[in-house]
């Protein structure tokens, strides 16, 4: 039966054709963009997680409480120690030590007095050590726009907005002046070894990053940290992941209203990135309902039309004593075809042209001159496992749905007047 | 003690060592405040805001001083050695601990620099840096700079009376007549008889209140009475606020006018 109507199909293109094309562009453009939401959602996370969240912070209770400050007199102290055990209690993570901080830049001219200040934030991470991860996180290596990579200790980088209004060079002195963890005045002159370029405002025009060391050094942090970042190793962002872990250390450190005991967030926790995760996750259904309704009514008109171009046909099958009930399967079970066909085309198509935007990209910069949140330069789709399946949702549905909308006309044919009907 | 700097500096004459012009430190001498005393509750408030301006004495004076500021996660000491001359000179170098040890600050008028022995710089604190903490204390840079006679900036108003330190006290309303203050309101208790400030209330423009002192000790001093300990409080701030101790005061230091320059600094 299947081979009969497959074989009917192909015979008559004017039954497949448009059905066909229909769910095809629609599960290629449902395919992709999934791929590009999906994309787009792993980026940012990503983005974020490496610059600022982790997929994973221990912080004081105290920092957690006003994390946006990044208050260094409530930071952790036995820093090393905390990394130490996090390594170890949780395998499949990597973890390291940050500090945050703001302050200013000071220039002086000739006489040694101030020059020119402006005002930075300080991002101290490992960035000396042979190999660190620090470095690609962050992303200095591929920012740098003149001078190089802190090479020792002394060595800071700044962003490319600050360089210019305090006219530093690679080589130029400068000292930072900031406060400790204990509040007091903090001072230390540093080299500037490079000039970086982010690409986000906020950034460029006060970043500063120089080797975690120093910064213990200069704030008077030694063994502190004002965050341990965690991240997923052996595998990418998950949530179900991250919050296993985290629900697995705040249990073992128990309530407490120290607020410096330590306690760890999760990446949907920290910087509203849980409402924008959630806001990915809405336009993700959206976009299937949308392609869903939309190829909906396209294949009923479809069905419609065919319904009429086989009026004859369904009469004579009608009038042979065919059930309008094995009529009306007979072309569902077409619609079944025609949507697996359609689907298998469509997310072929989409498939390739996610992995090739997956592999490539779209430059974005140009519309992030004047960005005040950090968003990559480069969106990038995703393919994931289910975009090789997403496509059969509108695909199967939309086809299905039309056909039983248009097919219900078959219940509607009087046998009592087929031949009449026939004879005109 | 950074206020020591700039308040120390208008000291006795303003009356406020370390902690603002007119609070901490007030200094009022004490003959001549025993003289003051019989008539004082008939003085009109604006008066009273006169005679603590009065309480200036310029001169010189050379002050040890302790800092020990109790923040969320200790208490440090911080020890000072200020030199200061009349209302608007002032030179400050940090005794102990290690840290802050060698750390020099000066204030001649409304200028403040800073060096630090670690960087060998000269730095200027202007702008949104004079909002800082001093040295991590509810003390700020603004507060420590501040130096006008409070009559020339403030209208009083009676606003009750309470006994503070066993001393009975008018309490005044202060209110801005000028735009670039740092605080719109003050409440000030006043020794009526000493002239002495013994407690204050600082406000902001919105009604908040932003921070408190309150004297702990008044002892006199050559002949003056001093406030040699008080509690100074950002309420913002998390901590149990900064508490100032006057270890000694020279009232009769020669100071030599070149320790008032920025060649100074790094001796």
């Amino acid at each position: 039966m299947i081979r009969f109507l497959f074989k009917g199909l192909v015979r008559d293109r004017s039954r497949i054709l448009l059905p066909f094309l229909t769910v095809a562009i629609g599960v290629f453009l449902t395919v992709f963009m999934y791929c590009y939401i999906k994309g787009a959602e792993n980026q940012i996370v990503e983005f974020n997680a490496d610059l600022l969240t982790g997929h994973l912070k221990v912080m004081t209770k105290g920092c957690a409480a006003d994390a946006n400050a990044a208050p260094n007199d409530l930071a952790l102290t036995g820093a090393r120690k905390l990394v130490t055990e996090l390594r170890a209690d949780f395998p499949g993570t990597d973890w390291t030590p940050r500090i945050r901080f703001g302050g200013l830049l000071d220039v002086p001219d000739e006489a040694g007095e101030t020059k020119a200040q402006g005002t930075v934030i300080g991002t101290a991470a490992d960035i000396l050590t042979p190999g660190s991860a620090e470095i690609r996180r962050l992303g200095i290596a591929k920012s740098i726009v003149k001078g190089r990579l802190p090479e020792k200790s002394g060595e800071i980088l700044v962003g490319e907005i600050l360089a210019d209004r305090l006219k530093l060079e690679p080589g130029g002195q400068a000292t930072l002046i900031s406060s400790t963890m204990n509040g007091s005045m903090a001072t230390a002159n540093f080299t500037v070894a490079g000039v970086v370029r982010y690409g986000v405002r906020a950034l460029d025009r006060m970043g500063l990053v120089l080797d975690i060391t120093d910064a213990q050094s200069v704030l008077d942090m030694e063994d502190a940290a004002g965050e341990i970042l965690g991240w997923r190793t052996d595998g990418p962002y998950e949530r179900g992941f991250v919050e296993g872990i985290a629900a697995r250390f705040n249990d073992q450190a128990g309530p407490s209203g120290d607020e410096f005991a330590p306690v760890m967030k999760t990446l949907r926790e920290q910087s509203d990135l849980a409402a924008m995760l959630d806001q990915f996750g809405a336009v993700e259904g959206a976009v299937l309902s949308i392609f869903i309704l939309a190829m909906s009514l396209v294949l009923w008109n479809a069905g419609l039309i065919g319904s009429l171009r086989r009026y004859g046909e369904i009469g004579v099958r009608l009038a042979l004593g065919e059930p309008k009930g094995g009529v009306y399967r007979s072309m569902l079970a077409e619609a079944v075809m025609v949507g697996v066909l359609g689907t298998i085309a469509g997310t072929v198509l989409g498939l390739a042209l996610s992995y090739y935007l997956q592999a490539h990209g779209i430059n974005i910069s140009g519309f992030m001159k004047n960005a005040a949140v950090m968003l990559p330069s480069h969106l990038r789709s995703r393919v994931t496992p289910a975009a090789y399946f997403i496509g059969f949702i509108p695909g199967m549905l939309s086809t299905l749905i039309g056909t039983a909308i248009a097919g219900r006309g078959i219940y509607k044919r009087s046998t009592a007047s087929l031949f009449k009907e026939l004879e005109t | 003690m950074k206020r020591n700097l700039s308040q120390a500096a208008s000291l006795l004459g303003i009356g406020l060592l370390a902690i603002g012009s007119h609070v901490f430190f007030a200094a009022a001498r004490s003959l001549h405040a025993g003289m003051i005393a019989p008539g004082q509750a008939a003085l009109a408030p604006a008066a009273v805001l006169e005679k603590i301006d009065d309480n200036a004495v310029p001169g010189s004076k050379i002050m040890v001083s302790a800092m020990t500021i109790h923040s969320r996660r200790n208490s440090r000491t911080i020890k000072s050695k200020s030199w200061i001359e009349g209302e608007n000179k002032a030179f400050t170098e940090y005794l102990e601990p290690p840290r802050e040890k060698g750390i020099k600050m000066l204030k001649l008028g409304d200028q403040l620099w800073t060096y630090t022995p670690a960087t060998d710089r000269i730095i200027g604190i202007s702008g949104n840096m004079l909002r800082q903490s001093v040295m991590g204390s509810d003390l700020s840079y603004e507060d420590m700079m501040e130096n006008r006679k409070w009559s020339t900036i403030y209208a009083a108003t009676d606003d009750g009376a309470e006994t503070v330190l066993a001393r009975p006290c008018r309490i005044l309303k202060l209110t801005a007549t000028v735009p670039d203050v740092a605080y719109q309101v003050r409440r000030i208790w006043v020794d009526t008889s000493r002239f002495l400030v013994l407690k204050e209330e600082r406000y902001g423009k919105s009604g908040r209140l932003l921070k408190t002192l309150e004297v702990k000790e008044v002892k006199q001093m050559d002949g003056r009475w001093i406030q040699t300990q008080a509690l100074f409080r950002d309420v913002l701030k998390e901590g149990d606020g900064t508490e100032f101790i006057i270890e000694s005061v020279d009232f009769e230091a020669k100071i030599p006018e070149a320790l008032f320059s920025k060649a100074a600094l790094r001796k």
